[in-house]
Parts: C-alpha cells; sequence; structure tokens
C-alpha cells in the first residue's frame, strides 16, 4: 500500500546570484513498511528531499501526498499530526543533540511535548524507547559528550521513534561512523523496519549499504530525479548513463571480471538557474539535441522509471 | 547504593568538569576567594564597627590612619573603615543589578534577534546602533540627569549603555548555534518556537555571555565610580566609592589617605573580577581541553 507520494516536488532556493534549484520535479512513491534508497552525489538534493518531505522547509511546488491526504501546505493542526507520524534521523549524531540535555531529557521531549505520556508514565516508555534501540539503561543521565557515536546515533533514532511515526527519512545515519558501528546501526533500522512496519527514505551516498537496505532506489543528480526502480534490477541493467557511470564506480574484488569503469567527464553544472532539459546532458557521451529539452520519467519496465529520452534506443528495449 | 552513586555522577559530570578546569587556574582561583572575603567582610563590618556610617564627629577630623581609626576619618570625622566597607553595599549591589538588568534585557532582545534574523534583526540592530553611536559615558550622564538621582535610576542609568553591547554577543553565538542540526531535530519532533529558543539555542550560546558579564559587573564598578564622582550617582551621607573618591578630591595633597583606601577597594575588585573572568573564559572554552 503507498504510504507517501511526492509530486513533481520542486524546491529553490533564492539567493543573491540566482535560484538555486535544489530539487527540481521528483516524482516518487514510497509503500508502507518499505525502504527508498536515494543516492546520489554530495549537493544533489537529496537531504533537501528529505527535509521538504517531512516539511521541516516548505516546498516551492508540487504536491507531498501522506495517507492518501495532500499534506504540502498543512494547517498548524495538521502539522501537529505530522510530526507524530513523519520523523527524521540525523547524519551526524554529535551535532544532532542538544548537549546541554541528557539521554533521558532528549527521549522524553518528544514525548511529553506531544502529550504521548505524563509525567508519571514518561518514564517507562523512555526506558522502553531506550531498550528498544539498544542503550544501556544506566546511560539515562549521561550527556551527549559522554557517548561515543554509534550510541549518540542510538539515542536519536529512539527520539524518532518516540512517536511512533509510519515513516522516517533516514539522512544518512551511518556515513559519519565507522564500518562496526554502521552493521550495527543498520541491523538495528532493519530490525525496527519489520517490527514497528516503518517506512524509510534512506538517504545516502554508499551503494553498498544502500543495495542492503533498500527495496527500491532512486538516483538522483542535481536535483533531477533521474532514475527509479527496484534495488536489483537498478543494479542489473541501470538504464540511465549517469546510473551506469555511478555503478561502473563501485570498486569490485572480481578480478576475473573487471568491470569496465565510465569516467565522466567535465564539472558537474551550476544548480543556479540551470537550462531546461536533462542537467547530465554536458557531461553525458550519448547526448544529443533533444537532450536539451524537459525529460519526463518514463516507465520502460514494470516499476522501473528513466527520465532520459534516449534510455529505450541505448538499451535496446 | 552504587547505582545511584553512578547516576549523580554522570548527572554532574558537566559541571564537574567545568569547575576541575576552573580550579586549576590559579588567578581566576584567587579573584573569586578575595571577591568573595570581600563580600563577606562588606557585610560583617559595617554591623560589628563600632562607628555610624553617616554620623559626624568634630573631634577627629581628618585624621591619619591610627589604631583607632586603621583607615583614618574624612573631612567630616567620620570612620573610613566602616565607609569603605558599608560603601561597598552600594557600589557591588548596584553594579550587580545593573548588571543583571543588561543582561537579562541583553539576553531577550540578543536570542530575537539572532534566532530570527531577517527584518526583526535589521530594525532591532540599527536602533541598538544609534545607543552605541553615543559615548557610553555621555549617555549615562545624561539617562542618568533625565532620570533624576535614586539608586534605582541609577542601575538603568548605567545599564542602558551596555545592552547594545550583550545583545551582539549573544546575537552572534545564537547565530551559530541557529545551524546546529538539534534544532531541525527539536522542530521536527513538534517543539514550539519559543522553547526551541530557550530550551536549545540560549542554554547553548550564552557561554561568552557569562564571561563578559562577570567582567562586566568590574566595569561598573568603575562607571558607577565615575557616576557618582560627578554627583549623578548615589548621593551623600550615602557612601559609595566613587562618591566617597569625590568628596575627598579637595584634600588629595594633604589627607591622601581619604583617597586611597576607597580608590584601593575599587582597584581590588575590579582586578578580582577580571581575573574570575579570565579563568571563566578559559574554564567555559571547550577547545581548551587541559
Amino acid at each position: 500500500m503507498t504510504l507517501l507520494e511526492i509530486k513533481n516536488l520542486k524546491k529553490y532556493f533564492p539567493g543573491s546570484r540566482g535560484v538555486v534549484h535544489a530539487v527540481d520535479d521528483v516524482t516518487m512513491s514510497i509503500n508502507e513498511g518499505e525502504t527508498m534508497g536515494v543516492v546520489g552525489e554530495s549537493g544533489c538534493g537529496k537531504s533537501t528531499l528529505g527535509r521538504t518531505v517531512i516539511h521541516l522547509q516548505p516546498a516551492t511546488d508540487g504536491n507531498v501526498i501522506f495517507e492518501g491526504k495532500d499534506i504540502t501546505n498543512p494547517t498548524k493542526q495538521e502539522m501537529k499530526e505530522l510530526r507524530q507520524k513523519m520523523q527524521i534521523i540525523f547524519q551526524d549524531p554529535y551535532s544532532s543533540l542538544n548537549p546541554r540535555m541528557t539521554v533521558g531529557d532528549t527521549i522524553r521531549e518528544p514525548l511529553l511535548l506531544n502529550g504521548r505520556c505524563t509525567k508519571e508514565t514518561v518514564d517507562d516508555e523512555c526506558e522502553r524507547l531506550m531498550d528498544l534501540v539498544g542503550i544501556a539503561l544506566r546511560l539515562k543521565d549521561s550527556y551527549p559528550h559522554e557517548l561515543d557515536g554509534g550510541r549518540r546515533q542510538r539515542v536519536g533514532i529512539a527520539r524518532a521513534l518516540a512517536l511512533n511515526p509510519k515513516f522516517i527519512v533516514c539522512d544518512e545515519p551511518v556515513s559519519a561512523m565507522d564500518v562496526s558501528i554502521q552493521a550495527q546501526i543498520l541491523n538495528l533500522l532493519m530490525d525496527l523496519q519489520e517490527s514497528q512496519n516503518l517506512a524509510y527514505m534512506f538517504i545516502t551516498h554508499n551503494m553498498a549499504v544502500v543495495r542492503h537496505i533498500s527495496k527500491n532506489i532512486s538516483v538522483m543528480y542535481l536535483g533531477q530525479l533521474v532514475e527509479t526502480s527496484p534495488t536489483d534490477e537498478l543494479f542489473e541493467t541501470p538504464l540511465h548513463p549517469y546510473t551506469q557511470a555511478l555503478l561502473s564506480a563501485i570498486p569490485t574484488t572480481d578480478i576475473l571480471h573487471p568491470k569496465k569503469r565510465i569516467v565522466l567527464k567535465g564539472e558537474i553544472t551550476s544548480p543556479i538557474d540551470p537550462e531546461p532539459g536533462c542537467r547530465f546532458a554536458d557531461r553525458c557521451m550519448y547526448a544529443t539535441e533533444a537532450c536539451r529539452q524537459p525529460q519526463k520519467l518514463e516507465e520502460l519496465l514494470p516499476g522501473h522509471f528513466v527520465s532520459c529520452c534516449r534510455a529505450k534506443e541505448l538499451n535496446h528495449l | 547504593m552504587t547505582e545511584k552513586k553512578m547516576k549523580r555522577g554522570f548527572k554532574e559530570s558537566r559541571f564537574a568538569v567545568f569547575w576541575n578546569r576552573l580550579k586549576r587556574n590559579r588567578n581566576a582561583m584567587i579573584g573569586l576567594y578575595v571577591f568573595l572575603l570581600l563580600v563577606v567582610l562588606i557585610i560583617i563590618v559595617p554591623i560589628v564597627s563600632p562607628y555610624d556610617y553617616a554620623k559626624y564627629d568634630i573631634m577627629s577630623i581628618s585624621q591619619k590612619p591610627s589604631l583607632k581609626h586603621p583607615f583614618g576619618t574624612d573631612d567630616l570625622g567620620r570612620d573610613l573603615l566602616t565607609r569603605c566597607f558599608y560603601g561597598g553595599r552600594y557600589s557591588l549591589s548596584i553594579s550587580l543589578a545593573a548588571v543583571l538588568f543588561s543582561t537579562s534585557v541583553g539576553t531577550v532582545i540578543g536570542a530575537i534577534t539572532g534566532f530570527f534574523g531577517g527584518k526583526i534583526d535589521a530594525v532591532i540592530m540599527r536602533m541598538l546602533d544609534v545607543i552605541q553611536a553615543i559615548p557610553s559615558t555621555l549617555l549615562t550622564i545624561i539617562i542618568s540627569a533625565a532620570l533624576g538621582v535614586g539608586i534605582d535610576k541609577t542601575i538603568i542609568a548605567i545599564s542602558v549603555g551596555s545592552i547594545p553591547g550583550t545583545v551582539r554577543l549573544l546575537r552572534g553565538s545564537v547565530m551559530r548555534t541557529r545551524e546546529e542540526q538539534y534544532l531541525e531535530a527539536a522542530e521536527a519532533i513538534g517543539c514550539s518556537t519559543t522553547r526551541r529558543i530557550w530550551k536549545y539555542v540560549v542554554p547553548n550560546s550564552w557561554s561568552p555571555l557569562i564571561v563578559s558579564s562577570t567582567m562586566g559587573v568590574a566595569r561598573t564598578i568603575l562607571q558607577l565610580a565615575a557616576l557618582s564622582y560627578i554627583g549623578l550617582g548615589v548621593q551623600p551621607p550615602t557612601p559609595e566609592w566613587g562618591a566617597m573618591l569625590s568628596g575627598a578630591r579637595g584634600y588629595l595633597r594633604d589627607y591622601p589617605h581619604m583617597l586611597i583606601f576607597p580608590g584601593l577597594f575599587i582597584a581590588i575588585s575590579v582586578l578580582c573580577l577580571n581575573m574570575f573572568g579570565d579563568g571563566l573564559r578559559d574554564a567555559l572554552d571547550p577547545k581548551l581541553k587541559d
């Protein structure tokens, strides 16, 4: 069942040198209890997309539909309800916790603010959450600076879970951690997904992580959605030239079948007042005049959408 | 039992870390202890002293320091030791009140301008620029002349001039804190704007303000002395250090002790507060980790 639909979402930031098109015409849908991976290089608008969807920033244009209701411009009351259903986990567990609040205070805050618990019951609920995400109860009165990165991220997860949400934006939740901790946090997130029936929008630039956790993947380039597809299919038959280049950059250990790396030339075009058409055209080896026209997201294979006018002929479909 | 002890240990750790760092700074501790001693003496001495601070004694006018009057007497025969300590009550409490006032007003304005930015910020800051464009001593004199004499009016006159500095200081650090991710997290869990400012932004922004306020007390003692010296601050017969200096200026050549002792009190308290403030700044700076 579709939980969240994003339709032609746009987020522009007016600046002194022009309008930055951070998110430009993104369309995707996320099912209940499933993970949508969002990948792309730094500055491609992944994080802005996540923040705009859960309304930490207002959208410039387009619609966000959550549980069948348009939530693009919510009223105060709707906003209050939405906050309890959509949460976010941040990349940097060092700056996402208030250094002046203990672990307990941080987890109790959302419970009390939204009236989910009274002063008497809040401690039990807080302990239950700490248990759920695997933080020792003795750390309840510790301050964030006394904890390591993995534990802090667990506190961040507990805070997000406190309101019993249905949808969580995970904004690069493991990229600030070393590999062993990454695995722990990923496993925790996947366990929680199963037990709480959570949907994730998992934003990352780590292809291995995203393959492990996601059911579907969306690839972004400079604010535009270039391709969205079920995970395995994306890795096996990427259709967009950018996705092909991106996947070819993943190092392989298979020395018998070395991959041919596609090396992109040129610089990323500026997201400030960009030309219409495919943003990737300047660096794409297949680019033609048709690529300078606005592109449409087309379903070339079942569930596999590509925004490239040449994808069909290039992939012999 | 041990569990409980450990819990308390964690709870206090943040303050304990800070206190340990401060304790290792010898200058700061000397400043703190001397100042506290001064405060205690200011409270006790006028009570136990056999002399009244305001009563004239024609038989002992302008005496040099002696056993009977360790600091000597002034031109009306009043015991200077009693007057110095009694005057400290006014000097210190007025200065403290003035700093408290300007800090709290400055905190509110600074937090609002820093957090919201944009037009609110521009309007308030330009208004404060106007205040800052007037030399602070002149401003204090103008306000105090306009309001008239009285301790409450003196407090206001002295504090107005230092509000813009406080606002600027807090505004700067609030603007830095505003960008932190935990504010976004707070918004995501449905924290109101007011709560975000007071619970998240201000506590994480005010350590430079604490330091500057500590030093601000020293600065204010001097300002108050200056104001009293020109006759606009505390009025006779109430002894205030600046007012005592002012009253004694005619006797500088013949009876220098009348100026030296109140002057010494001003110097000692200012020095102590500055030393303590310096140490406080080092202890609060997380980058200077041991």
